[in-house]
């Protein structure tokens, strides 16, 4: 392993975002922590309590997990594509570099950016709703997991985007809706029984499920089930990029 | 220093950028890679560098098969891009340190700041990129090239665009960095920066090496010379008296230009039998120049040769 250049860039791609304090750490802060206002201490109150939890409480994990997801495929694929964009990403491909040293580096920063902006909001939630975490350290594992499954897909987006509209294009209509509709807001039993069923098809339900799991103990779908498809869309994303750099797909003519 | 074996290149589009091309660079030379656009130079040094997966060949690099020894073949490989790629944002000293890191190096300030100071850019360290103009820009690559000390640097089109000082300056820096023992392999289609700087002169065209050769001996084994003689009277054909020498009547018969072979012995001794000539009819000079053919003129009768 050359830990020197994965160092390097790791660094400079962290660099990157301090540059950038305001769009990369204040703005997503900010963002979320709105729905913690309005949906939190505004109508929370007056939404009855869900699975015993009060709404406030019960839309945290969700809102964290939203903001985790957004913030991991964005930073993670504007981090590939600009240097591919630019022309400079030369440099990176004929660095003496594996490509784990690559994924490693870029993926390792958008996944730790993602992480520090997580706990940022999950303390910036305790100032507008009380929350609990029952079990710490599976929400760290649901943190860290979802941070890296996310930045991964991120970085493939970054690779496979041949312009900005195609950056955006994931984040927009998939990511979003998906969150949405992915028992953020709500959970999955207030849904008619045949929705219930569709929405086990979304992938964000296991992560919102196994994260709201962690905080209160209660959940949609067994926290097992989300951990084993967490891991299941880590494997298929990395599946994915060593394909990538087998093929040299849009990287290596 | 670098050897090139079978390489060729075919594009998923079908376009075939390099055909066979076999290529042995030396340890501490300047190698000129000549050739129109499009003849597949870029492609050439990509492939060496790791840029672009070969369909054929392989490359070696100080004893280094650069695909299954990639990291040690790389780590000795410094490439100047053709185009100016930057990040924007950071500085010039930042960015350098970055390559330098990037390439599996500990910080060296001292080596960056020899780096930059021998490129005239320690002025602007702290310059973000976008501030600097195209030509320090230009630098700056070559600095983040050279941030990992490598053996070898690539050179591709380095002073395309770039104006005539700033030419002669980078011309210094290349000779600098050879006279330091690198082996530096740059491509251009200006041939005067091939004849000014190169040890060896590569041609391609179309993806294949047409030509590889010293400079010296390229240009004295097909450059022909001139002889120009200027008469103080013009005349209407050349006289029977020196029909044998093969001379052709230019500039309204006002001069005569003859044609040899810089290399032959035996013709340029007939260069005093043409002047003896000369005397004898009574012709009188009023000047005379010669003319070697420049590297343009082979290069220009090469590529058209075997168009």
């Amino acid at each position: 392993m050359n830990l020197q250049s994965v160092k390097t860039l790791y660094l400079a791609e962290m660099a990157r975002s301090l540059r950038t304090v305001l769009q990369s750490i204040i703005s997503p802060v900010i963002s979320t922590s709105l729905y913690f206002v309005v949906f939190g201490a505004a109508i929370g109150t007056r939404i009855s309590e869900v699975d015993g939890v009060s709404y406030g409480a019960f839309i945290v994990p969700g809102l964290i997990m939203l903001m985790l997801l957004t913030q991991s495929v964005s930073n993670a694929s504007f981090g590939i594509f600009f240097p591919r964009f630019s022309g400079s990403v030369y440099e990176i491909l004929s660095a003496p570099m594996s490509y784990v040293e690559v994924v490693i580096g870029y993926v390792g920063a958008a996944a730790s950016k993602s992480l520090i902006l997580g706990l940022i909001v999950l303390l910036t939630a305790r100032l507008f709703v009380p929350y609990s975490i029952d079990h710490p350290l599976m929400m760290l594992v649901f943190l860290v997991l979802t941070a890296v499954t996310f930045s991964l897909l991120g970085f493939i987006i970054g690779i496979w985007a041949d312009g900005f509209e195609k950056l955006q294009l994931v984040p927009l209509l998939v990511i979003t809706p998906l969150t949405f509709l992915g028992g953020t807001f709500y959970s999955i039993d207030m849904l008619p029984p045949f929705w219930q069923t569709v929405t086990l098809a979304n992938p964000v339900v296991y992560l919102v499920s196994g994260f709201r799991w962690s905080f209160y103990g209660i959940s949609d779908v067994s926290p097992l089930v989300s951990l084993l498809m967490i891991l299941l869309f880590l494997s298929v994303a990395l599946a994915v990029l060593s394909w990538i750099f087998k093929s040299g797909y849009r990287l290596k003519p | 220093m670098i050897r090139v074996e079978g390489l060729s290149k075919t594009f998923r589009d079908g376009f075939q950028a390099l055909v066979d091309v076999d290529l042995e660079i030396y340890r501490g030379e300047i190698f000129a890679l000549l050739g129109p656009n499009g003849a597949g130079k870029t492609t050439l040094i990509s492939a060496i560098c790791g840029l672009v997966n070969p369909s054929a060949g392989r490359v070696v690099v100080d004893g280094h098969d650069n695909v299954r020894q990639y990291r040690k073949a790389r780590a000795l490989i410094g490439l100047v891009p053709q185009e100016l790629t930057n990040e924007a944002f950071t500085t010039v000293w930042d960015t350098v340190s970055f390559s330098r890191g990037l390439f599996g190096k500990a910080k060296d300030p001292t080596h960056i700041e020899k780096v930059l100071r021998s490129l005239t850019l320690w002025e602007k360290r702290d310059n973000r990129l976008l501030e600097l103009s195209g030509g320090m820009k230009r630098r700056v690559l070559i600095a983040k090239a050279l941030a990992h000390e490598p053996q070898v640097l690539f050179l591709d089109e380095p002073t395309a665009g770039v104006d005539v000082e700033l030419r002669r300056e980078m011309w210094e820096v290349v000779r600098e960095l050879r006279n330091q023992g690198v082996t530096i392999i740059l491509t251009t289609h200006y041939i005067e920066e091939a004849e000014e700087m190169a040890d060896r002169i590569g041609v391609i065209r179309r993806g294949e090496i047409v030509l590889v050769e010293n400079k010296h001996e390229l240009m004295s084994k097909l450059g022909n010379k001139e002889l120009t003689l200027h008469l103080h009277e013009p005349l209407d054909a050349v006289p029977t008296a020196l029909s044998g020498h093969g001379l052709a009547l230019t500039d309204e018969g006002h001069a005569l230009v003859y044609s040899y072979d810089a290399a032959s012995q035996e013709e340029s001794s007939s260069i005093s039998g043409l002047l003896a000539d000369l005397e004898a009819v009574g012709l009188r000079v009023k000047d005379l120049h010669t003319r070697q053919s420049s590297l343009e003129d082979i290069f220009v009768s090469l590529v058209q040769e075997r168009a």
